[in-house]
């Protein structure tokens, strides 16, 4: 293997490779994966000189610490942390460069759930169906990082433009869900769609990539029965029978069979995926635009 | 035809039957490949079409009101043979459920020509529908926390085959060393909407 290469030496509580996703592959069963938070991912992509759709390494709660076999460019964002190489502190949100062997830090996170790293270059594991991200719903993509695992770089750009640092949004202290209602809200109670739209919830600790799960009023439904298996889409909020509304992310299943109360704007879903357990969710109804 | 909106840009189109769904899929498929119709993913399921990634989803709403969906063209595409050893641990119970000798399941099942009403649940795992209703037989109460790859099964109206092990609710009628997944092949997906398939049992099953 080349010298472009970084080995991870901790691997955190879970860290994945991610991109922009596979869309278009909905019909044969295939979620649409990609990162989270696209917008901080897109970030560091550019702090590093790497066009938009480049590979990054999206951490979850807990950081990961890496070594490259060659000196890089990286770029830490998404949920604030503490960075250091080498052990010496250095900067978040912010091109860093790291020499050969050196060993970068991503620390846990201090508010916030998910951490994004750009490497120069890009991370080039092989992709599957034009994506490079990790599918946890249906394994599709490289599996998460092990400690030991050595991932491929691609060759070093020079950045677009000289940043020193660009300011990216603070995690929520209550996430607000903008939410078109339907296209199942005729199956839930009038009392369930008023506590939907004007209770609060807070996200479980039970929430991943294919779900924000929330804990909170039960939502009633008005009709019994199960509904046929039909498409989902991202940010569709899906109420299972025990009432409790999840909130569809990137790793979602392409069809379900539970009701889908309404759907959140997409706008607003990278804050969900900033939202640590606990932070209280409020859902908005808004007009369809 | 009901068309709900889903969102900001996605339709969800309900139909009456599974034969509408097929056909209104097969149907909405030939507008896009025909340039009418710009949706990132069309997604057809048990009664219904998704049309996700919509420019303007309003305006293609009122063309869908108007539109006139023939039934599903006859298939010109080959059948995709299954070959398969009918040898689940669910056979015994499906027999009962069916009112047959156990050596009967294969029988019947292999008899029905299937096609793949839609796809979900994992990448390549079709729903495939044929068999005549009165041999639906309902999900396993307590679903298993393994099902092996290439188990061949049955829910409902549908027959599925497992492309990799995971957890499944279904009744477990035999197996197979068929490929329904490969990221390495194109098409990736043995099974795709409107594929048709029989399932051969295999000699010594």
């Amino acid at each position: 293997m080349s010298d472009r290469a970084m080995s991870v030496v901790r691997a955190g509580a879970l860290t994945t490779v991610q991109d922009r996703g596979r869309p278009g592959h909905a019909h044969l069963g295939v979620p649409r994966s990609g990162a989270l938070d696209g917008p901080a991912a897109a970030l560091v992509n550019r702090l590093v000189g790497n066009p938009p759709d480049a590979a990054v390494l999206e951490t979850t709660l807990t950081g990961c610490a890496l070594a490259p076999r060659s000196d890089v460019t990286v770029a830490v964002g998404g949920a604030p942390c503490r960075v250091t190489v080498g052990g010496r502190p250095a900067a978040w949100g912010a091109p860093v460069r790291v020499p050969a062997g050196a060993v970068l830090d991503v620390g846990p996170a201090i508010r916030g759930v998910r951490g994004y790293v750009a490497v120069s270059g890009g991370i080039v594991v092989e992709a599957v169906l034009g994506s490079r991200s990790t599918d946890l719903l249906s394994g599709l993509g490289p599996p998460p990082l092990t400690d030991g695992t050595v991932l491929p770089l691609g060759r070093e750009r020079p950045p677009h433009a000289r940043v020193d640092a660009a300011p990216q949004p603070a995690p929520p202290a209550e996430l607000v869900l903008r939410v078109t209602l339907g296209p199942r809200d005729d199956w839930f109670t009038p009392d369930a769609l008023r506590a939907f739209t004007a209770r609060t919830f807070h996200v479980s600790s039970a929430s991943n990539r294919i779900g924000l799960r929330t804990e909170g009023p039960v939502l009633e439904r008005a009709r019994g029965g199960e509904l046929a298996s039909e498409g989902m889409v991202l940010g569709a909020v899906q109420v299972p029978p025990a009432g409790r509304p999840v909130v569809f992310l990137a790793d979602h299943p392409t069809t379900g069979g539970y009701p889908v109360i309404g759907v959140v704007r997409r706008a607003d879903l990278p804050a969900a995926a900033q939202a640590a357990p606990g932070t209280p969710v409020r859902f908005v109804a808004v007009r369809r635009r | 035809m009901r068309i709900l909106p889903v969102g900001d840009d996605a339709l969800l189109v309900e139909v009456a039957s599974r034969a509408e769904a097929e056909a209104l899929h097969a149907e909405l498929v030939r507008r896009r490949e025909a340039g009418l119709l710009g949706a990132r993913e069309i997604v057809p399921a048990a009664r219904t079409v998704l049309l996700d990634g919509l420019a303007h989803p309003g305006r293609v709403a009122s063309e869908l009101a108007a539109a006139h969906v023939p039934p599903a063209p006859p298939r010109e595409r080959e059948v995709v043979e299954i070959p398969t050893r009918y040898d689940g641990p669910d056979l015994g119970e499906v027999a009962a459920l069916w009112g047959v000798p156990e050596r009967e399941v294969a029988r019947i099942h292999a008899a029905a020509e299937f096609r793949v009403a839609f796809c979900g649940f994992a990448p390549g795992f079709g729903y495939l529908t044929g068999l005549p209703a009165r041999y639906d037989v309902p999900r396993r109460a307590a679903p298993r926390t393994a099902v092996p790859a290439g188990s061949v099964a049955l829910a409902g109206p549908y027959t599925g085959v497992y492309p990799r092990a995971s957890p499944g609710g279904w009744q477990l009628i035999g197996t197979t060393e068929a490929v329904l997944w490969d990221h390495t092949r194109v098409p990736a997906a043995l099974l795709s909407p409107g594929t048709r398939v029989r399932f051969v049992p295999e000699d010594g099953a």
